[in-house]
């Protein structure tokens, strides 16, 4: 299995998203470097908007990630509900 | 293989043609083994240059602030043009040997291994 | 009661794929001229997908948030001297490399991007090409504004965009844009979409970033990374563009094959230089430049070729070179600038002893064994007072234009030639990746426009070095080039921060 990744920026609502993809993703690894980020996990990973808003205390659109997005690796799909990445192998 | 281009027949301008040297060629020389001179130098020479010269002075001038220049053994270098053995007419001009518009003459030193020993 | 709102795919459809229109009076060939020369077949554009769906509403917004987030940053930089808290001035020498060789990549980008997507009968390729035709122009533009401020403080900045056209070193990035430009659309997507910005790019903006903000670059850090979100739907839009070409036809999987061999070949000479940034331009270092390839690239591009094996596409052909060129890279691309900084505009240095045991420690392969003693030769002949210049042009290859300084990796001290003869002439390379690429399309790489045969030819400002670099690439002579030590940018940090030059010292003590 190959590992998907979600780097984002270090700073305040990003640690709200990292809390929520922690959730959603028990054995997610999470990695924190200069200014950044970043998030692995094998096979797949998904950002779910209402743990996210749960996190925030407050609504968040899945779109609004890109605002603090770097990096990304794996197939991607997106609706009003989750930012799913995931590799076939 | 052609280029897939929107015109039948394409065929690119060659930029470096002998004729645009003004009477030169491109040589490239190469110390094999010493990278302190991180690539092979590029001269513009008349193709009459008599490959003496090149020893006396293209070769010095590029070479000489090696500490393994001067100990250089010049009967004993090996000579390699365009990647095949090659034994050099030192009176002869460059096109008489064959070497032409953007040769590679390179040359190897055997017992000089760049500085202590690490190609450099 | 208030309209109902649209979901994502409502929104994307109505956006995007209802833009599109019947044409009635006109030819499709005529409209789309430039869609089948490339050998590509495509039997149904509306299998297009955007997985983020982005439409143009939703773009401008969150465009304007990154906007004002990076500017907020860029207004605090300037207005609290960020300048004097870079780690020290030898930094900045990354950034000038930035500015003059990959900034204006950007604006080519943003050109590239708005020409292919006109030539795209898909609507959806058409508005993906549009938001990152866009996104580049912000790039290029906000990177011009960031490094504004470094410019009223150092060297070598002030004519960038003069010198990208002209400068030896620059014609590697220009040349890769320009080959990428001047081919079909699809080899366009392909190049950029695909093996510069999903293969590649990250080792630009991830870990060097990462390491500018480790040095106290704020300005270039927040720059980088919003680009970078830019980018993270880019490597989405280049995957989709791939998985789309694939699915549509069996005849496109061996041309698409051949345009990611190529690609990733001429991606990683172009990628030599930010392996030199993050080995030695980096003052405080976060990962090597091995490190970072094995993570960016064999990491995460193993992954992704393995996803598109179901599709028949295998690793890039030369991918086992570089790999093995990950050990060589940064010291062979510090070796050729050291060499010849007379002649570039920005400094290089010797990396002290503590940075050089960082490099073995890094490097243990490679370093002490290959590259410790060149450098320890070169310093001590510094400290002599004959600091080493290389006092004769190199060879270039013809393809990729990066001085010939790459070595074979199975005898990594002797340099690698490769030679093709084409219509009676000879043409050099450094590789067989970048052979492979001449000797497949000859008529296009005849055209390279090699800076050193280019003096030769005198079509660069007169016979006398002199010509060329202050009068054709106009630099500033004894200022923007040479060694650090000695040079202004060194004597000014000094003194903002009252520290004595090395010669200073010596003065004083004896």
């Amino acid at each position: 299995m190959s590992k998907v990744y979600l780097a984002l920026q270090d700073n305040e609502e990003s640690h709200y998203i990292v809390e929520a993809v922690e959730e959603d993703n028990p054995a997610v690894t999470v990695i924190y470097q200069p200014a950044m980020i970043r998030m692995e996990n094998e096979g797949q990973m998904v950002v779910r908007r209402e743990t996210v808003e749960e996190k925030m205390g407050r609504d968040w659109e899945v779109q609004s990630i890109h605002v603090n997005l770097i990096t990304l690796g794996g197939n991607v799909e997106e609706d009003d509900d989750a930012l799913t990445l995931s590799w076939n192998d | 293989m052609a280029v897939a281009a929107i015109t039948d027949n394409y065929a690119g301008e060659r930029l470096d043609r002998v004729e645009n040297f003004h009477g030169n060629q491109v040589i490239y020389i190469g110390w094999d083994y010493h990278l302190m001179f991180c690539a092979p130098v590029a001269f513009a020479i008349s193709p009459d240059t008599p490959f003496d010269r090149l020893l006396e002075e293209l070769i010095p001038g590029a070479y000489s602030q090696h500490p393994e220049f001067e100990r250089i053994d010049w009967d004993s270098v090996q000579w390699i043009l365009n990647g095949e053995a090659f034994t050099p007419e030192l009176d002869a001009s460059l096109a008489a040997q064959g070497i032409d518009h953007k040769s590679i003459l390179r040359f190897n030193t055997p017992g000089l291994g760049g500085i202590q020993g690490s190609g450099s | 009661m208030s309209p109902k709102k649209l979901s994502l795919k409502e929104k994307y459809s109505l956006l995007t794929r209802d833009l599109e229109w019947e044409y009635s009076y006109r030819d499709y060939k005529e409209i789309f001229p430039q869609e089948e020369f490339e050998g590509i077949k495509i039997t149904d554009w509306s299998k297009w997908e955007d997985p983020f769906r982005l439409t143009m509403d939703a773009y401008w917004k969150y465009q304007a948030e990154k906007e004002k987030k990076l500017y907020a940053i860029f207004d605090a930089f300037a207005q609290n001297n960020g300048q004097l808290n870079v780690a020290d001035a030898r930094y900045v020498n990354a950034v000038k490399l930035f500015l003059t060789g990959v900034s204006p990549l950007e604006y080519q980008a943003y050109s590239g991007f708005a020409q292919v997507g006109r030539q795209f009968g898909g609507v959806g390729a058409r508005v993906a090409c549009q938001m990152q035709s866009l996104d580049e122009l912000r790039h290029v533009q906000t990177q011009i504004h960031a490094m504004s401020h470094y410019n009223k403080f150092f060297d070598g900045l002030s004519e960038f965009n003069h010198m990208h056209d002209r400068v030896w070193y620059l014609s590697v990035p220009k040349s890769f844009f320009d080959d990428a430009r001047s081919a079909g659309p699809f080899e366009y997507m392909v190049a950029i979409g695909f093996s510069f910005e999903y293969v590649l790019t990250n080792l630009l903006f991830v870990p060097f970033m990462s390491g500018a903000a480790y040095n106290g670059d704020m300005a270039t850090v927040t720059f980088g990374f919003s680009a970078q979100s830019d980018e993270a739907r880019h490597m989405t839009l280049g995957l989709e563009i791939i998985k789309f070409l694939l699915e549509q036809h069996p005849d496109n999987v061996p041309i698409v094959q051949r345009w990611i061999n190529k690609w990733f070949w001429r991606g990683t000479r172009v990628l030599t230089l930010v392996a030199m940034m993050m080995d030695y331009m980096l003052p405080n270092r976060v990962m090597s430049w091995k490190e970072a390839f094995e993570v960016y690239f064999e990491e995460a591009g193993g992954a992704l070729f393995k996803d598109l094996a179901r599709y028949g596409i295998e690793m890039p052909v030369y991918a086992e070179t570089a790999i093995a060129e990950k050990e060589h890279l940064s010291h062979q691309a510090w070796s050729i600038f050291y060499n010849y900084t007379h002649a570039a505009a920005f400094h290089t240095w010797m990396p002290n002893e503590r940075e050089m045991d960082w490099l073995s420690e890094k490097y243990p392969n490679t370093f002490d064994r290959y590259y410790r003693a060149r450098f320890e030769h070169w310093r001590e002949m510094e400290r002599a007072g004959e600091r080493f210049y290389n006092p004769t042009l190199p060879m270039l290859c013809q393809t990729c234009q990066i001085p010939m300084g790459f070595t074979e990796m199975d005898n990594p001290t002797l340099i690698a030639y490769r030679q093709s003869v084409f219509q009676g002439e000879r043409y050099n390379f450094c590789s067989d990746g970048c052979k492979d690429i001449f000797d497949h399309e000859p008529q296009k790489y005849v055209q390279s426009w090699l800076p050193v045969h280019q003096i030769f030819q005198g079509n660069c400002g007169g016979a006398e070095m002199e010509d060329v670099l202050a009068g054709y690439y106009r630099m500033n002579l004894g200022t923007d080039n040479l060694d650090f030590h000695g040079s202004p940018d060194e004597q000014r940090w000094n003194h903002w921060h009252n520290l004595q030059t090395a010669a200073e010292q010596m003065k004083k003590a004896s």
